[in-house]
């Protein structure tokens, strides 16, 4: 720190190459930011962090200011004051006026800044703009006209996913924020991940939310109702009621389920020690066998439309396996039905996901045999946090309940699916134990943990040497993919999770999390792994009994009938 | 006139992403327009989304998705033409040719487009037709010059 | 090739004093063959020239005669357009102006036959080895020039812009050569620096600062950009230079990228001026032919490569850092600053941007020296300023004048006053970026710091002359509506800011909905609203084109606050501009009942029978005086 400045009339200390805010922010001093996102380079778009500079006759925008010695600045003079909340009255100017029939109703960037600058009265009228909603995917629906134009979206979905299907388009007063040629979103690129939802601060992009629809399902006698939750969910629900971010409330969350109304209450984690089993035994064959190499997990459905439509070269690379949610639907509306006694078709079968794209997923034409559905509605963490609230349930009052059985067992490894590296680290163990016969001495895999976006290992196994890689970010995933094409031959299994950090920090996730919130659910994931003592998908008990009772071996024709699946290229305006 | 495109691509293999805007104002100059065809194509040379080439073509006034006129007349709407009256010049072609700005006539002989400074403001008010100009172009005067377009386009 | 201007360049590449006329390359040397110039610059050609060229065509054909006909830029007088010089062998060049199609024939005679006529002339040019013709003016001594200083424009409207060997007739290149033979980057910089010189695009910022910003700056890459964007509309002095002169814009672009140490240059010229784009690709290609671009430049060790990048349509690419989004191919959105271009620019490297006029004064500052510059001007601002002169003045076209020179000068000695001798009421300086001077005012030397005390700004050059039919809030509000069709869209405070302003300077200039007090009270918020915003929009816009946007309202807000007034309080347009606000009244006594004015009016706003007095129902009316026009009793009045 070889730099000194004056903020506010008081001198810290500031590095060459830092930008006024990084200063401030450091420093517990408070500028709000609409366009402003972490590791970004700063666009200076919205200027609501617009500072007074001495010698300078106009306010200058602290997120891209540098710093520089002796330099004299001061944040909230009233001029600084006055112009932010103009900037506020004038977006407000340009936006609808129904907070209270908002999805974003009372978590909204814009209200809470109208608020802090005590906006109470409508002293700017404008001419609103007019766009229409964008209804037309099944995960994510758009209303331009609440949008800011921060642009954080935009950014989102080129830097980070690397997908850039939503762009500026047109100009000045009439710019708006679109696909290719202006078309819906269901026919762009779209990998409908959901991380868009996640940085916008107003209600502009938003989850197809089917909380409605599950009412009338719930409330229909004729149906049974039944309901599985990813393993991320028991981790992401803490602290919007009042607990420590990343609490686990496995047992609270299955009371609360079953309070809202569903008969069956099963843990998705089943499901993931069930593609581990069927995963673990693919690549073992395709090493053994020769076959394409190298392998890619299949259970992020954003990533597999991602390489449906960038690298159908490498479908044959993608496990045939489905995703850990349609594997525990295909099973509920076979075994499970067979079990209870219920018709496949009057079984209706919901999943609770930190993901937009499952939505997506859960309705692909062949995730289903004959006309029925492996997952009839997929809600997403969002939506289940509206449901426990509106029927009134008090999560600190309630006894914690087990989930249904025959899909309610579960082991750490699947539980550490929520994570990035949690699908390697579980594949892994149990490859080890079908290829040497032996349990790992030491079932941690430390190469594979943390947040960072690419993550490699090689384990020895026998005398093999098995190379794999853990990407998280999509744009990670198609640097990987340039190197494999480019000859890069050394890697025999990859993990890709789009959203970065992997599902713990999902699209359907509770938006306004920070940093410190998604390391805190990861570190619980792991601490259960830690505290438990069954870590392998291969010991869980119900596994065990579903392949002996009724599906025989992993790959067989039953097997493959109900948990296997095909891709297929995509023609999208890429 | 997928071959055309094809032909201008030619030229920009290996080529960045600063080819962009001339290799669109190429195409548009031989089309007359920006196709739906000419942006994939566009994506696939360039390895450009295709939502950002969208994004840079609605950005700037030149591009036009849609084709233009065979007499495409450009009417200036600079400080010196308003003040010597265009705004009542493109009111009466409005209303002549029965378009408005950044329309096409029917039978597909007239476009308008209002285009921000021609730059011969010593001679306000102007029009642009087929990249003919006509100087201090009063009411009257664009009768006679739209008529002898239409006359023009009759003894063809 | 020309082998005599090769071998000219050549030896003043080696430092040999060489004789300019000694290399006898201008066009017709010895003078014994007949030109006739014509002016066909974009102006020139839409008042008429390509017509007038076939007429001379014509002429030559039908008198079996030989003459050169040499197409040139703008001069600048384009009220006279089209002008058409003549020069025999062994005469003064003579100047023609309003030379219509009609009118070749009878000039041509005359002026073949040896004799002068005193219709159409504009005057010769003076010359001491060629006989003068009688009663004819020096050119330079006509009201329209002689108080210019022309140095920018010194060969505009004279030369054949596409004939390499004329601009160096001139003393072309003799300053490039200067500085990559003879003198170091230092040495360049220095001079700039010295002569004071400041950019002419608008922002008035000292070239040689810039400069030296860019020059101190390490870097594998550096490149010099030229700003021929000119989006303001009603400026067009870039075109014409580059039309009638390119090499001169080439030549301070290359001493430029010298000094700076640029090896690629960027010419970055607006669609909009498609002859503009074709002269500088062959002079380009004519300085690449003659070894002055290129390679390994005069054996110095110096690369330099010109490109030119075509604009889209997008006068936000006039700011610096939208210009250069624009050529690496994104959308035009201007970045915060700092970091400067001069630091970190195109593809992120230090990166010089400057504008037309700017580098038009180089060579001559290189090849004269800084002094020579920094003598004419004011204290703050050297050199002349080119500028683009039209709206309601008798000469329209372009001028250039030392600064210093007053406004009074510019519009009613060289302008030759209001036109239709009407009253003046205003001149807008610096586009949709200034401000307006009144008549108070006239007499300020035009400086840069001068223009900005009175809330004006030099701006690129435009000068919009109003008289007093304007409307001074109809100018803000078109102003205004340029600026909002213009605006990138990218910060909040000018994309919402500046469509607020325009839709209550609209509401003011326009029918209310109703007459109650919702709307009138809306109305009056909306105005008290206008400083407001102008300011913070002014002091939190992301780039110059929304720091300067809500200047036209505030300067007319300044100077004409009792026409606002009028128009807010009244309901009334005083200049009688804004239609929606004019009432017309059938006078009962003068009115015969023809019914001319009611089959006109588009709204059937009137009423009568034949024969009767009509009577103009005012809720229907939409005041766009149809009937006002049509009445031949003078039965109709405004009020």
């Amino acid at each position: 720190m070889n730099l000194t400045i004056e903020i506010n009339g008081k001198k810290y200390q500031a590095e060459k190459g830092e930008t006024i805010l990084t200063v401030l922010n450091r420093n517990g001093i408070k500028v709000p930011t609409l366009c402003h996102m972490k590791n970004f380079i700063p666009s200076g778009a919205c200027r609501m962090c617009v500072v007074e500079l001495e010698g300078s006759a106009k306010l200058v925008s602290s997120c891209s200011f540098p710093v520089s010695d002796g330099m004299k600045i001061n944040t909230h003079s009233p001029r600084v004051l006055d112009a932010r909340k103009t900037i506020v009255e004038l977006l407000l100017s340009n936006h609808p006026d129904d907070c209270l029939y908002c999805v974003r109703n009372a978590n909204c960037e814009l209200q809470q800044l109208s608020k802090e600058y005590h906006v109470v009265d409508r002293r700017i009228h404008g001419i609103k703009n007019k766009h229409k909603m964008d209804h037309s995917s099944l995960s994510i629906i758009r209303d331009p006209a609440k949008c800011i134009l921060c642009g954080r979206c935009v950014r989102v979905c080129e830097e980070v996913m690397g997908v850039s299907c939503i762009e500026y388009i047109n100009r000045g007063s009439k710019t708006l924020i679109g696909t290719s040629m202006g078309k819906g979103l269901n026919t762009s690129s779209c990998v409908n991940c959901g991380q868009c939802i996640m940085v916008c601060p107003t209600g502009a992009l938003s989850e197809r939310n089917q909380t409605a629809e599950i009412q009338d399902v719930l409330h229909n006698k004729d149906k049974v109702a039944v309901v599985q939750y990813a393993p991320s969910i028991s981790v992401s629900l803490a602290e919007e009621f009042g607990m420590k971010p990343g609490q686990d409330i496995n047992g609270i969350l299955n009371a609360a389920l079953r309070k809202i109304g569903f008969t069956y209450v099963f843990d998705t984690t089943f499901g993931a020690d069930l593609t581990i089993m069927e995963e673990s035994a693919e690549l073992i064959d395709r090493i053994v066998k020769g076959k394409t190499m190298p392998m890619f997990t299949s259970c992020c459905p954003a990533w597999v439309k991602y390489a449906e439509e960038f690298a159908p070269d490498y479908l044959d690379n993608l496990s045939s396996c489905k995703s850990p949610q349609q594997m525990t639907g295909a099973i509920i509306k076979s075994y499970f039905a067979q079990q209870a006694k219920l018709e496949p078709k009057d079984i209706f079968s919901v999943s609770i996901m930190p993901c937009t794209a499952k939505k997506f997923e859960a309705q692909r034409d062949t995730m289903g045999r004959e006309g029925i559905n492996d997952v009839d509605m997929v809600l997403t963490t969002r939506e289940l946090i509206e449901l426990i609230k509106l029927h009134g349930i008090d999560m600190h009052n309630i006894e914690p309940e087990l989930t249904d059985s025959p899909l309610g067992v579960r082991s750490s490894a699947g539980k550490i699916f929520g994570a990035t590296g949690g699908v390697m680290e579980a594949a892994l163990r149990t490859a080890y134990k079908q290829l040497t016969g032996n349990e790992l001495t030491n079932f941690k895999i430390n190469a594979v943990r943390g947040l960072e976006g690419h993550k490699e290992a090689r384990i020895k196994i026998n005398d093999m040497e098995i190379g794999v890689a853990v990407v998280s970010g999509l744009a990670n995933a198609g640097k990987l993919i340039e190197e494999i094409r480019n000859g890069r031959n050394d890697l025999h299994f990859i993990e890709v999770m789009t959203c970065p950090g992997g599902c713990i920090a999902g699209g359907g996730q509770r938006i306004g999390i920070t940093e410190k919130v998604i390391e805190a659910r990861m570190n619980a994931l792991y601490e259960i792994d830690d505290k438990e003592t069954l870590k392998v998908s291969h010991k869980n008990p119900e596994i065990v009994e579903l392949y002996a009772n009724f599906l025989g071996e992993p790959l067989q024709h039953k097997s493959h009938t109900l948990l296997h699946t095909k891709y297929f290229k995509r023609e999208v305006l890429l | 006139m997928e071959k055309a495109i094809d032909k201008i691509l030619e030229n920009y293999e290996n080529c960045g992403r600063d080819s962009l805007i001339p290799l669109l104002q190429e195409i548009q100059e031989h089309e007359g327009y920006l196709s739906e065809v000419a942006i994939v194509k566009t994506g696939l040379k360039l390895k450009i989304p295709t939502s950002k080439i969208y994004g840079v073509a609605t950005f700037y006034n030149q591009f036009r998705f849609e084709p233009i006129g065979k007499y495409h007349i450009m009417v200036c709407r600079g400080t010196a033409c308003h003040v010597l009256g265009s705004a009542t010049v493109l009111q009466e072609l409005e209303s002549i040719l029965k378009i408005k700005a950044g329309q096409t006539s029917r039978d597909g002989l007239f476009s308008i487009e209002v285009v921000a400074c021609i730059g011969a403001c010593g001679l306000a008010p102007v029009i642009n037709i087929n990249g003919e100009f006509f100087a201090k172009v009063t009411t009257e005067k664009l009768k006679e010059i739209v008529e002898s377009f239409i006359a023009k386009e009759q003894t063809i | 090739m020309n082998n005599s201007v090769k071998h000219y360049l050549e030896n003043l590449a080696a430092g040999i004093e060489t004789d300019l006329n000694n290399g006898a390359f201008e066009r017709n040397a010895g003078h014994d063959k007949t030109s006739i110039f014509i002016g066909a610059g974009t102006c020139g050609l839409g008042a008429g020239a390509a017509k007038t060229k076939a007429a001379i065509e014509e002429y030559l054909k039908f008198n079996t005669m030989e003459a050169d006909i040499v197409e040139v830029g703008c001069i600048g007088f384009c009220a006279v357009e089209p002008i058409m010089d003549v020069r025999l062998p062994g005469r003064n060049r003579i100047s023609f102006g309003k030379v219509t199609f009609d009118k070749v024939n009878d000039i041509l005679n005359t002026v073949i036959a040896g004799k002068t006529m005193t219709e159409n002339v504009l005057g010769q040019f003076m010359s001491d080895e060629l006989k003068p013709w009688q009663g004819v003016n020096d050119i330079n001594q006509h009201p329209f020039f002689v108080k210019q200083k022309r140095l920018v424009l010194k060969n505009c409207g004279v030369i054949n812009p596409v004939s390499f060997e004329e601009y160096i007739s001139r003393g072309g290149y003799a300053g490039f050569i200067k500085a990559v033979k003879t003198l170091s980057p230092e040495d360049v910089i220095s001079a700039i620096e010295k002569s004071g010189l400041r950019g002419r695009g608008g922002g008035g910022f000292p070239t040689g600062t810039k400069w030296r910003l860019a020059f101190k700056t390490q870097a594998d890459q550096k490149y010099m950009i030229c700003n021929a964007d000119e989006g303001d509309p009603g400026a067009f002095m870039d075109r014409a230079v580059i039309e009638g002169d390119p090499h001169r814009l080439l030549e301070g672009l290359a001493i430029g990228s010298y000094a700076v140490g640029a090896t690629v240059a960027y010419i970055y010229i607006r669609a909009e001026y498609p002859l503009a784009i074709q002269r500088l690709k062959i002079a380009i290609k004519q300085a690449e032919e003659y070894g002055l671009l290129g390679h390994n430049i005069l054996n110095t060790g110096y690369d330099l490569k010109i490109k030119i990048k075509m604009g889209a349509g997008a006068f936000v690419c006039g700011e610096e850092t939208a210009l250069m989004h624009s050529i690496e191919g994104f959308r035009g959105m201007p970045s915060p600053r700092p970091p400067f271009p001069a630091e970190s620019g195109l593809f992120g490297k230090p990166s010089v941007i400057n504008n037309v006029e700017t580098y038009a004064n180089i060579s001559e500052i290189i090849l004269r020296g800084a002094d020579w510059f920094s003598s004419t001007g004011t204290d703050k601002s050297k050199g002349t300023k080119v500028f683009a002169l039209s709206g309601n003045v008798k000469n329209t076209g372009l001028v250039e004048i030392p600064m210093g020179t007053t406004v009074r000068q510019i519009i009613f000695d060289i302008a030759g006053g209001i036109a239709f001798d009407k009253k003046f009421k205003a001149v807008q300086i610096g586009g949709p970026s200034g401000g307006c001077i009144t008549e108070e005012n006239l007499d300020i030397e035009i400086d840069y710091q001068n223009l900005l005390s009175v809330g004006a700004m030099m701006g690129s050059g435009g000068l919009v002359v109003m008289d007093e039919e304007t409307c001074m809030v109809d100018i803000a509000k078109f102003f205004m509506d340029f600026i909002q069709r213009e605006s990138c869209g990218k910060c909040i405070p000018c994309r919402e800011g500046t469509k607020r302003m325009l839709e209550i300077l609209q509401s003011i200039t326009s029918k209310p909905k109703s007459n109650d007090d919702k709307d009138a009270l809306e109305r009056f918020q909306g105005v008290m609203q206008l400083e407001k915003l102008a300011k913070v929009i002014k002091e939190t816009s992301l780039c110059g084109l929304g720091q300067s946007a809500p200047n036209p309202v505030l300067s007319t807000l300044r100077y004409f606050r009792h026409e606002y007034e009028a128009h807010v309080f009244e309901r009334v347009c005083p200049a009688g501009k804004c239609t929606d606000l004019r009432k017309f009244h059938i006078i009962v006594d003068k009115c015969t009942g023809c019914t001319a004015c009611s089959k006109k009016c588009p709204t059937s706003a009137i009423i009568g029978s034949r024969k009767a007095p009509h009577f103009i129902q005012e809720d229907k009316c939409i005041g766009c005086g149809a009937c006002y026009e049509t009445c031949k009793f003078d039965a109709i009045e405004m009020i």
